[in-house]
């Protein structure tokens, strides 16, 4: 059985005297479906270009299936690879875009036929074969870029931030489009995006990058509720994790956390526990999601904490409603149900739940 | 208030200052460009005039713009004339070689030079430029005695040969044609040859099967640049060939067909004309194609 | 297709693919070299700075084997500009320094030759003149049509601008005979149409100022429509938006030209006025063909005397001569234009 798995050991990137990649280590099973996520500039592309071969490794090693790769060249690697643009060749029509790489190889005709036909009915585009790019949609573009990795039967899928020219919508559209895709074909993908919902929503396992670095690895659920780094926590989540700055402190038996000389909130008796041995003089940050802001009620659940303030602006969106506000001149935002009747510049009395907190070092971004 | 609302309802209403003045300064622009017409156009009329009249019609002092008994003799003369159809035929062949070989030379090397970096790519493609803004007239003195000085070497005869042309016509071609064919190929999104790599294409499947393709548009361009200097160039030929049987077309009319003191002004405005028509008859059809190509040169490739 | 299809479909159509079959077999090439080239790592005490050699290589090959595959797609253009552009611009150099029959070294003797003549001066005064003159009225005449042209409404300009281009695209050698006959001492259309008005008659070509005056028209009537069709496109390339925004800030027609146009095109501007320059001052046929110099010398460009002195006076040297005195001026030119040049691909 052929295995598709894709493995990086200390891969790294060098331009000059700039690392675009610093060592990376990472192993992809075979069928997975891996989306490199992170701020632009932070070497996901340069990654997976390595992997496509487009670009040669300065260090460490790239296998696929097992094999090094490193010195073999892009077409003989066995992957495809969708472009942001979508490279598709303007002179040529849907079909022959995707039978492209088939027919350089020579594979005999009806063979190509065959999988392009299959391709096209898998994808929706049977009715556009004959078409030219120029002629086409960007979501339909999207379709036949995809299409021609697809009609390859490659070990694996690379894809290069392929939703990104797409308008908001048909970018929803298209994510669940290559999701279903890929559980119909079950090709290894590892996908680059700078869009955490993209990541979030198509990923098995997401890879947070940042900096030429690899920030954490794990399923979406693990990176949104166990972020190892601060970044990995600010970066994963919309509207952001808020980080407020705080400290630690003995009151009466009980730690507590204090934001501000005004508020304090006693932690849940888990959390104590945990966060019991940290020194009280340590610069912290709290981190808490704005969904754990919530306004307040007359019955809180334990380790609920409910606190006044005066919000600066707020920002209705239908199903909750943003309030943004100041702790101490950190802005901080909340998502409260709409009819709380939270108002621009009027008081308002919110709850943090602190079973969902975070507590982060402040200088070394650690997650403690 | 009301005038700006009429504005913005289109330039069509009589209504309101603005339009009023847009209305004058489309008048005005067509009487200009009516005058500056007349002036572009007048020679090439003139020449179609003159060249329907007969000998004797020119020589009588009737109004020159008019032509009171139109013939076709001229044309018929020079078409039938074997000197003139050797002239056409010089012509064509040494046109359609040059651009044969221009294409050859530049296609190539604008594909290395715009995609492959490798060293001193930078200093040709600036050199190739900087060729281009050598006139004709800086080197037919030195290529003339260089061919001269081969010529005596070797043997072969060079001077007074059309097919020495050939050889001579891509230096005035090449560096402009690699220069928009740069242009072209660097237009060309890096993620194309990418996906060509990737789909499993060698370099010169990349340029045969996509660049080529792609940068159609530029290459017929490149092609209509090469053909009208190929036809049109005046000074080489003239320096290099001088039997009647040698001559291009330009070179031809204005020796053979001015005899001493004597004009006939009716053949040589015929043979202007047919000698015009080829670039002129590519120009009506590909007339997009020729304005590209002229404001390409003008950008970095 | 169920999940696994693909895979086996993938699987029984292999082996009619040559590309993928050799795969396998060129991977466990790779894997043999790199299990050796990692033992040679754990021998070397396991740095991975060790291991960077081996990539270093790789790289340098493919480099080498990418810049070999360079420097024969660019040879010919190489061969071709070094053996018929360059050697014959110094071999120019060479020849100047002969005498006449090219069997003595004169040094600069020919160069001095020159400076002792008074046709050498009038030359130089008239190819400045000319070319000065014939680039400030086509650049004018370019700018003020470009203008007219793009008053008017999309759908016209494409009749208009193929109308205007004309004199482009016919071989100057031809249309400059069908100036020289509407010159014609004694059968002038011109002249025949300025009687009307108790003009004339004109000497166009007989006397030194008129056939100056014809000869600036000519190349006029030639280069202008080239700055109309670069003005043209430069000026459909700035946006809409900056003049109704300068409508807003209520500047007048001229303002706008001012404040936008010119500063939008001033690029553009500089490399067709200078490449104009160039090929104007080098510029053979118009005044070959319209007057071969005369009347007594007044006319002659550098290009047509070279020719004179050069091909029909038999003097090569002393014409090499002549034609080498247009490198100053042409490099001088040659040189703004790259810079602009290249500023323009910046920009872009």
């Amino acid at each position: 059985m052929l295995m598709a798995d894709v493995s990086l050991r200390k891969v790294i990137k060098r331009y000059d005297d700039v690392e675009a990649v610093r060592g990376i280590d990472l192993d992809i099973a075979d069928h997975e479906f891996i989306v490199l996520v992170g701020p632009s500039g932070c070497g996901k592309s340069t990654t997976l270009r390595m992997i496509a071969g487009l670009e040669d490794i300065s260090d460490g090693d790239i296998m696929i299936g097992g094999d090094v790769v490193n010195d073999v060249p892009p077409k003989d690697r066995d992957i495809a690879m969708v472009f942001q643009n979508y490279a598709l060749y303007p002179h040529m029509t849907v079909a022959e875009n995707m039978s492209f790489g088939l027919r350089l190889k020579h594979y005999p005709k009806a063979e190509i036929k065959a999988r392009v036909t299959e391709a096209a009915r898998l994808l929706d585009i049977t009715d556009l074969i004959d078409r030219k790019p120029k002629q086409l949609s960007g979501g339909q573009r999207q379709r036949v870029a995809m299409g021609r990795a697809i009609v390859r039967n490659p070990k694996v899928f690379l894809f290069d931030e392929p939703l990104s020219n797409l308008d908001a919508k048909l970018r929803v559209q298209m994510r669940i489009e290559i999701k279903k895709v890929h559980q119909k074909v079950r090709t290894t993908t590892v996908y680059v995006t700078h869009d955490q919902v993209e990541a979030m929503t198509l990923a098995d396992r997401v890879v947070v990058m940042n900096k030429g670095r690899i920030e954490q690895i794990g399923t979406p659920n693990e990176l949104y509720h166990k972020p190892a780094t601060r970044f990995v926590a600010g970066f994963i989540g919309s509207p952001a994790m808020n980080f407020i700055p705080c400290r630690l402190e003995d009151a009466g038996g009980t730690l507590q956390i204090r934001l501000t000389d005004r508020i304090a909130f006693a932690l849940p008796s888990a959390r104590a526990a945990r966060y019991n041995a940290l020194p009280r003089t340590d610069k912290l940050l709290l981190g808490i999601r704005p969904e754990h802001l919530t306004e307040s009620h007359a019955h809180l659940g334990s380790g609920v904490e409910s606190f006044d303030t005066v919000l600066d602006v707020t920002e209705p969106m239908g199903m909750e409603t943003l309030v943004y506000f100041g702790l101490d001149g950190t802005p901080v935002c909340g998502r409260v149900d709409p009819n709380a009747g939270a108002k621009d510049g009027a008081p308002m009395r919110l709850a943090m739940d602190l079973n969902n907190m975070h507590l982060l070092n402040e200088e070394t971004g650690a997650v403690l | 208030m009301s005038t700006l609302v009429i504005d913005k309802a289109g330039p069509t209403r009589k209504l309101g200052s603005m339009s009023r003045d847009r209305a004058w300064a489309l008048r005005w622009s067509y009487f200009f460009l009516v005058l500056f017409a007349i002036f572009f156009l007048t020679p090439p009329v003139y020449m179609l005039i003159t060249s329907l009249k007969s000998s004797a019609e020119i020589s009588a002092a009737t109004n020159p713009w008019w032509v009171f008994h139109p013939t076709l003799s001229n044309y018929v003369e020079l078409l039938t004339s074997n000197q003139f159809l050797r002239f056409f035929w010089n012509s064509s062949i040494i046109s359609i070689v040059v651009v044969i070989v221009t294409m050859l030379i530049s296609i190539p090397a604008a594909f290395a030079l715009a995609r492959m970096k490798f060293w001193g790519s930078a200093t040709l493609a600036t050199g190739v430029f900087l060729t281009y803004l050598i006139p004709d007239s800086l080197l037919f003195i030195p290529l003339f005695k260089m061919l001269a000085m081969i010529q005596d070497f070797t043997g072969i005869t060079l001077l007074n040969r059309w097919y020495v042309l050939v050889f001579i016509y891509p230096t005035l071609t090449v560096p402009f044609c690699t220069w928009i064919m740069i242009g072209y190929f660097a237009s060309i999104p890096k993620e194309l040859d990418e996906a060509a790599i990737i789909d499993g294409a060698s370099w010169l499947q990349t340029l045969l099967r996509i660049f080529i393709p792609v940068a159609l548009p530029g290459l017929i361009a490149a092609t209509i640049f090469a053909f009208t200097v190929s036809w049109a160039q005046f000074l080489y030929p003239l320096v290099f060939t001088t039997s009647v049987d040698q001559l291009v077309l330009p070179v031809g009319i204005t020796t053979t067909l001015i005899k001493g003191d004597v004009f006939n002004w009716g053949q040589i405005m015929t043979g202007a004309l047919l000698g015009a028509a080829p670039p002129l008859i590519i120009y009506a059809f590909l007339m997009d194609y020729y304005i590209a190509g002229l404001t390409a040169g003008a950008t970095k490739g | 297709m169920p999940p696994g299809m693909s895979r086996q479909g993938a699987l029984a159509l292999r082996p009619h693919d040559k590309g993928v079959d050799r795969s396998p077999a060129s991977s466990f090439i790779f894997r043999q070299k790199a299990h050796s080239m990692a033992d040679v790592v754990v021998q070397q005490g396991r740095l991975v700075r060790n291991a960077r050699p081996r990539k270093a290589s790789g790289l340098r090959n493919m480099l080498g084997r990418k810049s070999t595959v360079a420097f024969f797609l660019t040879l010919p253009l190489i061969l071709l500009i070094a053996l018929l552009v360059l050697y014959p611009a110094f071999f120019s150099l060479y020849l100047a320094t002969l005498n006449k029959a090219m069997t003595k070294f004169v040094g600069l003797g020919n160069f001095t030759f020159l400076f002792k003549r008074e046709t050498f001066w009038m030359v130089v005064k008239q190819s400045c003149i000319f070319a000065v003159t014939a680039v400030v009225f086509k650049a004018l005449i370019g700018f003020i049509v470009a203008h007219f042209v793009h008053n008017i409404p999309g759908k016209k300009q494409r009749k208009w601008r193929g109308m205007l281009l004309v004199p482009w695209v016919i071989p100057p050698a031809m249309s400059t005979l069908a100036w020289l006959w509407l010159f014609d001492p004694s059968y002038s259309a011109f002249n025949y149409t300025l009687s009307f008005f108790g003009v004339g008659p004109i000497p166009w070509l007989g006397e030194t100022f008129w056939a100056r005056f014809s000869v600036i028209l000519v190349n006029v009537w030639y280069g202008a429509p080239f700055f109309l069709i670069m003005y043209l496109a430069a000026l459909k390339s700035v946006p809409d938006q900056l003049y109704e925004a300068a409508a807003i800030d209520g500047a007048n027609w001229w303002q706008k030209i001012w404040y936008i146009t010119l500063p939008m095109m001033r690029n553009i501007i500089a490399i067709t006025t200078l490449f104009s320059l160039i090929v104007t001052f080098a510029n053979f046929d118009i005044v070959r063909i319209l007057t071969s110099g005369g009347p007594l010398d007044t006319t002659h460009l550098f290009a047509t005397w070279a020719f004179q002195v050069g091909i029909q006076s038999s003097d090569i040297p002393l014409g090499a001569c002549v034609s080498l005195f247009m490198v100053p001026i042409l490099a001088v030119a040659a040189i703004f234009i790259l810079r602009d040049v290249s500023k323009r691909g910046n920009e872009a």
